[in-house]
């Protein structure tokens, strides 16, 4: 092979140098500063630089996470990271009350369950004890003591205040009725110590009248404990017990108990409501009478002399004959006829009072429903006392005032009277959590704990005890109220240590002694319930003191247009009134949100030319002694004609963001008539249209289900006993081998469910309707608040929703969309149907909802591409879609769950947020099935019923919801359903039980109880036919 | 007894040679743009601004920038998806179908028809990619595309997911379809041309066609495969986009009449909508030879006839509900009717039922003007129609409770505005630099239909 042409790459190559043979197989030889010759930086060097440099600049471009969570140095031995701990305590909040058991996760509250443990609360819980956790986390607190606008310490406000104190001005104590013992030792050491202060409470609602009636009729001012459960006929007259009334957690269970029915309960009781605004009590009457609130004297005094020619007793004369006496009449007969019963009015008023206790008496209801030996000391406000206070604080007679967590300014008639006394007082303070209205106005602030923060004890029914402990270390810089007169007192001691020595001395030795073998196991016990009830002693049945000649019935003068002011049940009295939640939740009857108006009679709506379209409407003056308000009217079926009502809670100034503006104030409308706060206004109501239009956002606008019986089930009590499938509704599909049942035809070949088999059941007869399941799923859930435009938008996010109905006199055609002027009312909770042949699961695109193996549907968020077929084809319109980014997003600022960093704290962690543009819906719960699941499997057992349910179950007063799995044959809800196991599908026996819109056969896991009314038969035909369509 | 055949009526008239072809259509390509050309073009440019701003804020937003809400689900977006779709049918019907029936008329109209098709598809695509709430994802999770999220895979039960198919197919076949009809034209005015650039990118466009009978053969077979292959397609696609109501459970859209209703729906408002653009283009380019009054009758016909099938479709749904002893189903149609949107109900009927029938006279559909209005009207009431069924059924099913009213916004306006932008930015594009009349086709009946009548 000739021998090629070499090329050399250097000279170096053709030297063949030493030197160049010792490098020549490296890539670098030496000689090329690849590595640094002395001080000289090298190329490699540079390299390096370059591409540090370049990765430096690359990264510091990226914002830099800022991660404020911190370790656990030491890890507290109950803290387990995801695992929930729960503590027993008590909701309180003005002078609401519940006793509850608060989840906390990572140490924080994130969700109140109901005590199942308290015989007073019964176990359920309110949309406002649900809401109540969100206020822990409001970022409006108060986060520091204050003397006149200006951050202080404790000490230093300690001192002012024993100095001002010290002065002996007179100095009151202003508080909502108190039910702590130990708080009112702690007041009643203070007021020992200083001759100088008084204590005067009030209630936002009175019931100053009724407790006065029950001092002179029983010689003890308190309010009897009424047993709705026993009654077999309930009269009430203006009274809404199961919407707006103390401790109303259990009177909705009682209530609900006695409207059981099943195979071996044939009987339920009856409830009459005479009322003006169509209250929840109403909406669940079974007869309800329009009437005026100038006429209710009229009805009582009749029926009281009905009742007692009946029993032979003195009648009362100068009675007025009532418009609709026959309903009166027919009230009197049931009343007589019932072994037990129970007659209750909201007036307040005391000779009204003493003539219900009068009827109460001659039924004999003292032995059997009310019981005066156990007080509900929930309400103990004094009008005449208050009215004294404001008169003093106004003439200088008062010079100080210390509000003790309550808001007068506000929340009272006089607030204005009030504002005007405090200008001229040398010394105030307000011990409230937040800068409200009354609180922005003294000149200190000394801001108390929030519940979930605090120690204390209540005693909501005399001898039931009831405890508070704080399930989160105070967020800001606050102090308990008992801790703050203790410290005003002079005493050394802690509120904590306080309340424990007076358990101690006073509650352990009353305490049944065999039971715990030193304080300290009383003490630990009575934590870990949270409630205790002392042994009782027998209670006796006393009967009234009432001369009925010397009754001094008030005449109230009867107007045109008469004004009731009115509690709902979502802001209710308005303490919690910055709470998104509780401004987002549908009022159970109007369905309305973010707002009060006038509810007014459809007739008189149109009398007065208000143009009504679809959420809008026009506002009105309201106008009563000089006072007046712009407000929009609301048409409300169900209003007696010639009556108006305006809610309270509404119209806050100094709440906060989420409350400010809301509505108008009505307790300026509560008339103080004969010394005491009516919420009637009979005379002097004057209502003149303006005219400019409004819009109020309502989540439900069709307000009758237009005769569909596959939707709304129900009967009479009568054809109930009868045939036990009264009123059921049964769809046949026509095949070529005749009529089937739906669920003979199909596409599908099913499921199978291996394991379990989840379903939900709903007793329409025991849902009250109260709303309380839609908050606790918000809660549970993270479901996001979208504020009013997007309400109006018809975008709420409320994965469960309570359906309201109201019965037409029409039959066919569009007519039946109207409702009736006293029309029935059904409340039908919805939500996600869980169907086995689910419409969603077969449309969507990505199969980002399919069918668990346990019967769920299910929802995967991070697949979901946003494209809402599954919402169109969801026959219950029950999906809800992210119609925007709900959180960390300013625009939605009210939804204060998610959107600050507070109230972010509130979020359950094991629910994701959802992001914008994905679908979402009810789950049953997952997250806590999965948990139960867990719980059993590292137990090695199967989960038991009852151990883990449904947010929306859990929380229900009325137990109208029962979740449980189908498969396990010994469950409640299999029980009451009488599951029986069919082939890929589960069929329920229960005579009442349905499927709602059975016809589609998308065979839902949720089954319903047909409503059953305790009604008569109607006299004829055609008012029968219209109502079976109605 | 000797009979003669009628003599034909020339298709293309005013003594037209084949030259004369080549020059009327290519001088439009090669000529500087009109000044009514750059006005349209402005007002489509505009229009297209508004949108692009609209459908930004969409997607900036969120979808919740439209008036759609918890109980009505879609509205203007699928709305505007179906009619935008159905549009796009006349196309592919005219090329595919009408040349299977060997209907020479055709040859003069199709290109333009065709590409109309394009054009309306590619706007009927925003819709379906827009709606979602997360398009970014679900532009392709949409599709069975192999993945590393574990055995995530589409839902092959879902219409939606058919939907994806069948326009994708469709949009293909029409775009391979239109695109080779064009290649012989390209040649022709790349052979025209006089300057480079023209001449590479025509030259480019035309994939080196050389006019040799090998190349007219395989050309001539390809568009009867393709006829072959749109056929079917021209059937399948609006029955495809019928399923995703007919296969649902809400009383008005499940409905078995909706595959023949929506497709005959469809052709109907694709004619009315040649026609629109065709009596603009004719009138702008000066091509009343070529588009003749007959041509402009003979779709006045099919769109009598589509409407009247139609119209039959609307009035057995009503009877069908009645029929049908279904509660929900009798009261949707009731609603449809006598419901708060009973305008829109009214305006479907006026426009798609009463307005075509005007066409059975003769005088009306041989006349320019009024079928101009009438061909507008028919796509108004054809956009009602899509908007009562979806709206009118959604806003009151099953549940009262959750009956709600739907308001549109200005977004859902502008989203609407967004595709007409597109669609006659592209339309005008096409107009002034594709060849509008198929002259490779056209030359072909020339001199069988275009002689003058000597007769006379």
């Amino acid at each position: 092979m000739k021998e090629t042409k070499k090329y050399w790459k250097g000279l170096e190559q053709l030297n063949n140098s030493e030197d160049f043979q010792k490098y020549s197989n490296k890539e670098f030889p030496e000689y090329l500063p690849t590595i640094g010759e002395g001080e000289e930086p090298s190329r490699r060097d540079f390299l390096k630089l370059m591409g540090f440099g370049v990765a430096a600049v690359s990264l510091a471009a990226c914002e830099t996470p800022i991660k404020k969570a911190i370790p656990y140095v030491k890890k507290p031995d109950t803290v387990d990271p995801t695992i929930p701990n729960y503590y027993a305590s008590s909701y309180v909040s003005g002078n609401d009350y519940c006793s509850v058991v608060v989840k906390t996760r990572e140490g924080r509250p994130i969700k109140i369950e109901g005590n199942k443990l308290s015989a007073v609360s019964g176990g359920g819980t309110t949309p406002q004890v649900e809401a109540s956790v969100l206020s822990l986390y409001d970022e409006n607190r108060l986060k520091y003591p204050q003397i006149g606008g200006e951050k202080t310490t404790w000490d230093d406000l300690d001192k002012e205040v024993s100095k001002a104190l010290a002065l002996g001005n007179k100095i009151t104590l202003v508080s909502y009725s108190i039910f702590s013992p130990s708080t009112k030792a702690a007041i009643d050491d203070l007021m020992a110590k200083y001759s100088n202060v008084d204590l005067v409470t009030y209630d936002p609602i009175s019931f100053s009248g009724t407790l006065d009636a029950y001092e002179v009729a029983f010689g003890k001012r308190a309010l009897p404990s009424i047993d709705f459960s026993a009654a077999e006929t309930i009269v009430s007259f203006g009274a809404d017990f199961l919407g707006a009334w103390p401790n109303r957690t259990l009177t909705n269970k009682q209530f609900a108990a006695s409207r059981k029915l099943g195979d071996t309960k044939k009987t339920m009781s009856r409830l009459y409501a005479f009322e003006s605004n169509l209250s929840l009590t109403g909406a669940n009457a079974d007869y309800r009478v329009l009437i005026k609130p100038s006429e209710e004297i009229a009805y009582l005094s009749n029926l009281y002399n009905e009742l007692a020619s009946k029993k032979g007793a003195p009648s009362i004369g100068g009675t007025t004959k009532p418009a609709n006496s026959e309903k009166l009449k027919k009230a009197a007969t049931d009343l007589l006829k019932s072994k037990s019963s129970v007659v209750i009015s909201g007036t307040n008023d005391k000779e009204v009072q003493l003539l219900v206790i009068a009827i109460n008496d001659l039924l004999g209801n003292y032995s059997t429903t009310i019981d005066t030996s156990k007080a509900v000391n929930l309400r103990s406000g004094n009008d005449a006392e208050f009215n004294a206070f404001v008169d003093g604080l106004n003439s200088g007679a008062v010079t100080g005032a210390i509000f003790m967590n309550c808001n007068p300014v506000y929340d009272h008639a006089r607030g204005m009277d009030i504002v005007s006394g405090l200008s001229k007082a040398s010394f105030s303070l307000s011990t409230s959590l937040f800068p409200d209205e009354t609180g922005s106005l003294t000149k200190m602030q000394a801001p108390e704990h929030h519940y979930l923060e605090s120690w204390n004890d209540f005693e909501p029914v005399t001898g039931a005890l009831s405890m508070s402990q704080p399930s989160i270390s105070k967020i800001f810089d606050t102090r308990q109220l008992g801790s703050s007169i203790l410290a005003w007192s002079g005493s050394e001691v802690d509120y904590y240590d306080f309340l424990r020595l007076n358990w101690e001395t006073k509650v352990f030795p009353t305490a049944n002694q065999s039971e715990f073998y030193n304080f300290d196991a009383f003490w630990d016990n009575c934590l870990h319930d949270g409630v205790y009830t002392l042994p009782s002693t027998e209670s006796t049945s006393v009967k009234p003191s009432i001369n009925i000649a010397s009754l001094n019935l008030p005449k109230s003068k009867a107007g045109d247009l008469e004004l009731v002011v009115y509690q709902n049940n979502t802001v209710a009295d308005g303490t919690m009134a910055n709470n998104p939640w509780l401004q987002e939740m549908p009022e159970p009857l109007t369905k309305a949100t973010w707002d009060n108006y006038l509810t007014v009679s459809p007739k008189q709506v149109e009398e007065w030319g208000i143009e009504i379209g679809d959420m809008s409407t026009q506002t009105v003056n309201l106008t009563i002694d000089g006072k007046s308000v712009e407000v929009p009217v609301m048409p409300q079926p169900g209003q007696a004609y010639g009556t108006i009502g305006l809610a309270i809670g509404y119209g806050r100034t100094s709440a906060g963001k989420v409350a400010d503006g809301v509505g108008v104030n009505a307790y300026q409308f509560i008339k103080n008539a004969n010394g005491y706060s009516s919420l009637a206004t009979t005379d002097g109501v004057k209502v003149e249209k303006v005219g400019n239009p409004y819009r109020i956002g309502q989540t439900q606008t069709s307000h009758t289900y237009m005769g569909r019986e596959t939707i709304i089930q129900e009967s009479i009590l009568s054809k109930y006993k009868k045939d036990p499938q009264a009123g059921r509704n049964f769809p046949r599909i026509a095949t070529s081998e005749g009529f089937k049942k739906p669920n003979a035809v199909s596409l599908w070949s099913g499921h199978e469910y291996p394991n379990h088999h989840w379903g939900l059941m709903v007793d329409l007869n025991s849902c009250t309707g109260c709303g309380t399941c839609t908050i606790a799923c918000q809660t549970e859930n993270n479901i996001p608040v979208v504020g009013k435009q997007e309400v109006l938008n018809r975008r709420e996010m409320h994965w469960i929703r309570i359906d309201r109905y109201y019965s037409t006199d029409a039959t066919e055609g569009n007519a039946m969309e109207i409702p009736s002027e006293n029309p029935e009312v059904t409340f039908q909770p919805m939500m996600c149907q869980q169907c086995n042949n689910a419409p969603c699961e077969t449309v969507c695109p990505v199969a980002a909802t399919t069918h668990s193996s346990e019967g769920l549907n299910q929802m995967t968020y991070n697949r979901c591409i946003g494209t809402r077929y599954c919402a169109n084809n969801c026959p219950y319109k029950v999906r809800r879609f992210n119609w925007f980014k709900y959180h960390d997003n300013k625009q939605f600022d009210k939804n204060s769950s998610m959107n600050n960093d507070l109230g972010k704290m509130v979020l359950n962690p094991d629910v994701t947020v959802r992001a914008r543009g994905v679908m979402e819906k009810c789950t049953f719960c997952v997250q806590r099935i999965q948990a139960g699941k867990l719980e059993a499997k590292r137990e090695n057992r199967r989960p038991v019923d009852g151990e883990f349910t449904s947010a929306c179950a859990s929380s229900c007063p009325s137990e109208a919801l029962v979740f449980g799995d189908m498969k396990n044959p010994n469950s409640q809800i299999s029980q009451r359903l009488k599951i029986k196991q069919g082939d890929k599908m589960v069929e329920a026996e229960e005579a009442r039980a349905y499927h709602v819109l059975e016809e589609l056969r998308v065979m839902p896991n949720v089954w319903y109880l047909t409503k059953i009314r305790n009604k008569d038969e109607n006299p004829t035909k055609e008012a029968e036919a219209a109502n079976a369509h109605a | 007894m000797t009979s003669e055949s009628v003599i034909r009526e020339p298709l293309v008239t005013g003594g037209k040679t084949i030259h004369d072809v080549t020059e009327d259509i290519s001088s439009r390509v090669e000529e500087k743009p009109a000044k009514l050309w750059l006005l349209a073009m402005a007002l489509s440019l505009g229009m297209l601004t508004v949108g692009v701003y609209c459908v930004a804020t969409l997607l900036w937003e969120g979808i919740g920038m439209w008036g759609l809400n918890k109980t009505v689900g879609w509205a203007w977006d699928i709305t505007n998806f179906v009619w935008w779709v159905g549009i796009g049918h006349a196309g592919t019907l005219i090329s595919a179908i009408l040349l299977l029936f060997r209907q020479r008329w055709r040859m003069s109209i199709n290109r333009a028809a065709e590409a109309m098709t394009i054009f309306a598809v590619i706007c009927a695509l925003q819709f379906p990619i827009l709606h979602m709430g997360r398009p970014w994802l679900g532009f392709y999770w949409a599709l069975p595309l192999p993945n590393t999220f574990g055995s995530l895979w589409v839902n092959f039960n879902s219409p939606l997911l058919w939907d994806v198919f069948a326009i994708s197919t469709y949009f293909s076949v029409s775009l391979v379809f239109w695109f080779i009809g064009l290649i012989p034209d390209f040649a022709t005015i790349r052979d025209r041309a006089t300057n480079k650039v023209s001449a590479a990118i025509y030259g480019a466009l035309s994939f080196g066609w050389d006019g040799a009978a090998r190349t007219w053969s395989r050309y001539e077979t390809v568009a009867l495969v393709l006829a072959g292959l749109a056929t079917p397609l021209v059937l399948s696609v609006h029955t495809i986009v019928s399923f995703d109501f007919a296969t649902s459970v809400i009383p008005g859209w499940h409905t078995t009449i909706f595959p023949p209703y929506f497709v005959a729906g469809a052709i109907f408002s694709g004619f009315a909508m040649v026609l629109t653009l065709l009596l603009i283009t004719r009138k702008v380019y000066k091509l009343e030879d070529y588009i003749t009054i007959q041509h402009i009758e003979l779709m006045n016909i099919v769109i009598i006839i589509t409407g009247s099938i139609v119209g039959v479709a609307y009035i057995t749904e009503l009877f069908i509900a009645w029929y049908s002893g279904v509660e929900a189903e009798q009261y949707a149609f009731l609603n449809r009717v006598s419901g708060p949107y009973w305008w829109a109900y009214a305006s479907m009927m006026t426009c798609n039922v009463l307005s075509p029938q005007l066409f059975w006279f003769r005088k009306i559909r041989t006349n320019l003007a009024a079928t101009f209005v009438l061909s507008i009207v028919v796509n108004i009431g054809m956009w009602f129609e899509r908007f009562v069924i979806i709206v009118t059924s959604l806003h009151r099913d099953f549940l009262p409770s959750s009956w709600a009213m739907f308001y549109p916004t200005r977004y859902d306006v502008g989203v609407y505005l967004f595709t007409f932008g597109l669609f006659f930015t592209a339309f005008f594009l096409f107009a002034k630099f594709f060849p509008v009349i198929n002259m490779a086709e056209v030359k072909s009946i020339i001199k069988s239909t275009g002689e003058k009548k000597v007769a006379e």
